[in-house]
C-alpha cells in the first residue's frame, strides 16, 4: 500500500537533488535555473500529497500559487540570462564573477 | 498481483503491432520522391539558418516563449473557479474579471512595447 | 462569503489596491514616451503611495481581519506598512537623478518599485502562509528586474542573475518548510497553525525539520551569516536607489514576516529555533562588522554593514517579547531614515558607469559640499550608533530588551561587535573631513534628492532627541501585533 510518506520520500528525493544540482553544477546557468525548478516541484508534490491525505483543498490551492510564481521566476530568470549573455557572450557559471571580496 | 496487469501488457503488445503494420503498409504504398526542399527540418515556414544544435536561436523565439508560458500559466487559474463558479454567484465571476483585466494589462504592455511583432 | 463580508475584506485591502491600481495605470502611461516622463510616473507613485498610507492610517483605527482571517489590519501590520511607504518615497525621490546619470531613465522603473511595495505590504499583512509566500514572490521578482534595471551593465546583470538564483533558493527552502508544516497541522492559517502545533511534540522531528528548513529561508532573505554570500554582491552591482530600497523596504518586509511567525504566531517553535539563531546573531554581527574594515567600494561596505545591522535585528527577536518587539521595530524605522539618506549621498556622488562609488570619492567632500557632507556625517555617525542620532538609542534599546531578557553575554558580545563595526564609518567620516582632493566631487543638489535628505537627516536628528516617543509608538504598535 502507497502511504504518504513514499510520497515525502519522492518529493524530499527530488528537493536534494535540486539542492545538489544548484551546488555542484558548474557548467552552465540553465541548469541552475532547472535545479530550481525541480525544487519547486517538489514541495509541489509534497503540497499535494498532503492535502489528499488530509482532504484539505488549500495544499492544491497552494500548489496552483507555486506553479504560477515558478512560472513568472524561470521567465524572469531566463530574461536576465539574455541579458547578460548580450552583454558577456556566455553563460557559464564560472563566468558570472566581475565581483568578488 | 502480475495478473492484474495483464490487460496492460495485451495494450502494449497491440499498439506495437499495430503501428509496425501502419508503418509498413505506408512504406509498401507512399511514392518516394525526396528532393532538397523536402529533406529541410520545418521551422514554423520561416526558412532556416542553420543547425539549430550548432547556433543561436533568435531572441523571438525565446520572447514569445516566455509569454506563452507565463500566460499560459495565468489561465490555470480558470480551471478552478470554472468548477465553482455556481457557487460563488455573482462575486466570483466579477472577481475573475478583475483578474483578467490585471492580465490584459499586463497583455497590452506587451503588445505596444511591440514584444510580439516578428522583425525578421 | 456575503456582500457585506466582501465589501468589507476589499476596504481592508485598499491600500495595496491603490498601489496595484497606480502600477498600472503607471505601467500604461510608461507606454506613451514624452518629454518630463520620469517626473510625472514620479509624481503619480508619490500620490499613490500618500493615498494609501492616509487610507492605512484611517483603516487602523478599527483593527480588523479580512478575507477569512487571510489578511490582517492591526497596529502591528500599520506600523510596518508606514516604514515600507516612507522607503519607497524616498527611494523614488533619489532615484530620477540616479536614472539620469545613468542614462537608464524607463517608466517601467517605478512601477516595478510600486509592485514590490505593494508585495512587501501584503506579506506585512499576510495572516496565511499562502498569502505571505504571494507578498514575498511579488516584491522578490520585482525587485530581481530592479536589480538587473541596467541593462548595459555587466555588474548589473551578474547581480540580477545572482539574486534570481539565490533568492529562489531560498524561497524554495522556505516553500519547503512551510509544506511541511501544512502537512503537520493541516492549515495554512497562522493562528489555526499556532492551535494546532500546540499539540504536537515540539521533538517531533518533522517539526524539527519544517523548522530548520523555514528558519533558514527567512534567514536568508535577511542576509543572516551562514547565508549571507549574496548579499555583497547584490549591493554592490544593483543601482543605488534599488540597493537603498532593498536594503530598506526588503529588509523591512522580511523583518515583519519573521516577527509575525516567529514571535507572534508560531511562539511555541521558539525552544527549536533560539540555540541556532544565537549563534546566527552573533556570527552575524562578527561577520559583517570585520568583513566591513576592508572594503573600498561604499556600496560593498554598506552590504556587510547592512548584514552587521541584521545581526542585531536578530538580537532583539532573541530578546522577545514586547519589549524585543518594539526595540526591532524601532531599530528598523532608524535604519531606514538613516540608510536612505546616505544612499541619497551616493546618488548624488555617481557620475554615470559606476563611477563614485569608491570609498575614496568621499574625500574632501567638507571642503567642496559642506552641506552634504555634514548631512552624511550625521548618517554615519546614527550608522555607527553614536550618542546624539538616532542609531545610539536604536541599539540602545535592542541592549537593554536583551539584558531585561537575560542575554547579558549576548549584549556584551554586541556591544563590543558594534565598536569594532563604527571604525569603518569613522574611516568615510575622515576621509571626507581630513583629507584633500585634487578633484572635488562636483555637483547640484537637485530639488527631489534635497526633500530626500531633508526628510531623512529631521529623521535622524529627531529619533536622536526624542528616542522615548519613537519608542512608546513602536510599543504600542508591538503590544497591538502581540494581542
Amino acid at each position: 500500500m502507497i502511504g504518504i510518506e513514499h510520497y515525502l520520500t519522492v518529493a524530499a528525493t527530488l528537493f536534494v537533488i535540486g539542492i545538489f544540482g544548484l551546488f555542484l553544477n558548474r557548467k552552465n546557468v540553465i541548469i541552475l535555473l532547472m535545479s530550481i525548478e525541480l525544487m519547486l516541484l517538489a514541495v509541489n508534490i509534497n503540497l499535494v500529497a498532503f492535502s489528499s491525505f488530509l482532504g484539505d483543498l488549500v495544499g492544491q490551492v497552494f500548489t496552483l500559487f507555486v506553479l504560477t510564481v515558478a512560472a513568472a521566476e524561470a521567465a524572469i530568470g531566463l530574461a536576465i540570462l539574455v541579458c547578460f549573455f548580450r552583454n558577456r557572450g556566455t553563460i557559464d557559471v564560472e563566468d558570472i564573477s566581475v565581483m568578488k571580496g | 498481483m502480475p495478473i492484474d496487469f495483464l490487460p496492460v501488457f495485451l495494450m502494449v503488445a497491440v499498439v506495437i503491432a499495430l503501428s509496425a503494420f501502419i508503418l509498413t503498409l505506408s512504406r509498401l504504398i507512399r511514392p518516394h520522391n525526396p528532393y532538397p526542399e523536402k529533406n529541410r527540418p520545418y521551422e514554423c515556414g520561416v526558412d532556416h539558418v542553420g543547425e539549430a544544435s550548432a547556433g543561436m536561436f533568435k531572441v523571438q523565439y525565446f520572447v514569445i516563449a516566455i509569454l506563452f508560458v507565463v500566460f499560459d500559466v495565468e489561465t490555470m487559474f480558470l480551471f478552478p473557479w470554472a468548477v465553482v463558479l455556481k457557487d460563488m454567484g455573482l462575486f466570483g465571476y466579477v472577481e475573475m474579471f478583475v483578474f483578467i483585466v490585471l492580465l490584459l494589462v499586463g497583455f497590452a504592455y506587451a503588445w505596444i512595447k511591440g514584444a510580439l511583432e516578428w522583425v525578421s | 462569503m456575503d456582500l457585506t463580508q466582501i465589501t468589507s475584506s476589499v476596504l481592508a485591502s485598499g491600500p495595496e489596491i491603490i498601489i496595484i491600481l497606480g502600477a498600472c495605470v503607471a505601467l500604461m502611461l510608461s507606454l506613451v514616451p514624452r518629454p518630463g516622463q520620469g517626473a510625472l510616473l514620479a509624481g503619480l507613485s508619490l500620490v499613490m503611495i500618500a493615498l494609501a498610507a492616509a487610507m492605512s492610517l484611517t483603516l487602523a483605527q478599527n483593527p480588523q481581519t479580512a478575507y477569512g482571517g487571510m489578511f490582517v489590519n492591526d497596529g502591528f501590520s500599520t506600523f510596518f506598512k508606514m516604514l515600507l511607504y516612507l522607503g519607497t518615497a524616498l527611494t523614488i525621490l533619489i532615484s530620477d537623478r540616479y536614472l539620469g546619470t545613468e542614462d537608464a531613465a524607463k517608466g517601467e522603473y517605478y512601477v516595478l518599485l510600486l509592485f514590490a511595495l505593494s508585495g512587501a505590504m501584503i506579506m506585512v499583512s499576510g495572516k496565511d502562509l499562502l498569502i505571505i509566500y504571494v507578498g514575498l514572490e511579488l516584491q522578490a521578482l520585482s525587485i530581481y528586474v530592479l536589480v538587473g534595471f541596467l541593462t548595459t551593465n555587466t555588474r548589473s546583470n551578474e547581480a540580477a542573475l545572482k539574486y534570481v538564483i539565490l533568492g529562489a533558493f531560498s524561497s524554495g527552502l522556505l516553500l519547503f518548510g512551510l509544506s511541511l508544516l501544512y502537512g503537520l497541522t493541516g492549515t495554512t492559517q497562522l493562528e489555526a497553525m499556532g492551535e494546532a502545533l500546540d499539540s504536537v511534540e515540539t521533538s517531533s522531528p518533522l517539526l524539527a525539520l519544517a523548522t530548520v528548513f523555514l528558519i533558514v529561508g527567512l534567514l536568508f532573505k535577511v542576509g543572516a551569516v551562514p547565508f549571507h554570500m549574496w548579499v555583497p554582491d547584490i549591493y554592490e552591482g544593483a543601482p543605488s536607489p534599488v540597493t537603498g530600497f532593498m536594503s530598506t523596504v526588503g529588509k523591512v518586509a522580511a523583518v515583519a514576516v519573521i516577527l509575525r511567525l516567529l514571535i507572534q504566531d508560531l511562539a511555541m517553535l521558539d525552544p527549536i529555533w533560539r540555540g541556532s539563531v544565537e549563534a546566527v546573531a552573533v556570527l552575524t554581527l562578527a561577520a559583517g562588522s570585520f568583513a566591513a574594515l576592508v572594503q573600498t567600494n561604499i556600496k560593498r561596505m554598506l552590504a556587510y554593514s547592512s548584514i552587521a545591522h541584521g545581526g542585531f535585528l536578530l538580537l532583539g527577536l532573541l530578546a522577545g517579547g514586547s519589549e524585543g518587539l518594539a526595540s526591532v521595530m524601532l531599530y528598523l524605522l532608524i535604519f531606514t531614515v538613516t540608510n536612505l539618506g546616505l544612499f541619497a549621498v551616493i546618488v548624488l556622488l555617481n557620475r554615470g558607469a559606476g563611477q563614485g562609488e569608491n570609498i575614496q570619492d568621499f574625500s574632501g567632500l567638507a571642503k567642496s559640499q559642506p552641506g552634504v557632507a555634514l548631512m552624511a556625517l550625521v548618517f554615519l555617525l546614527s550608522l555607527a550608533g553614536i550618542p546624539p542620532t538616532g542609531g545610539f538609542f536604536a541599539k540602545f534599546y535592542v541592549l537593554v530588551a536583551l539584558v531585561d531578557a537575560g542575554f547579558v553575554l549576548l549584549a556584551v558580545f554586541a556591544v563590543l561587535l558594534s565598536a569594532i563595526a563604527a571604525w569603518f564609518y569613522l574611516r568615510v567620516i575622515m576621509l571626507m573631513y581630513m583629507e584633500q582632493n585634487d578633484q572635488p566631487a562636483v555637483f547640484q543638489v537637485s530639488p527631489a534628492i534635497g526633500w530626500a535628505l531633508i526628510v531623512t537627516f529631521t529623521g535622524t536628528v529627531l529619533t536622536g532627541v526624542l528616542p522615548a516617543w519613537f519608542l512608546g509608538v513602536s510599543k504600542a504598535a508591538a503590544t497591538a501585533g502581540l494581542g
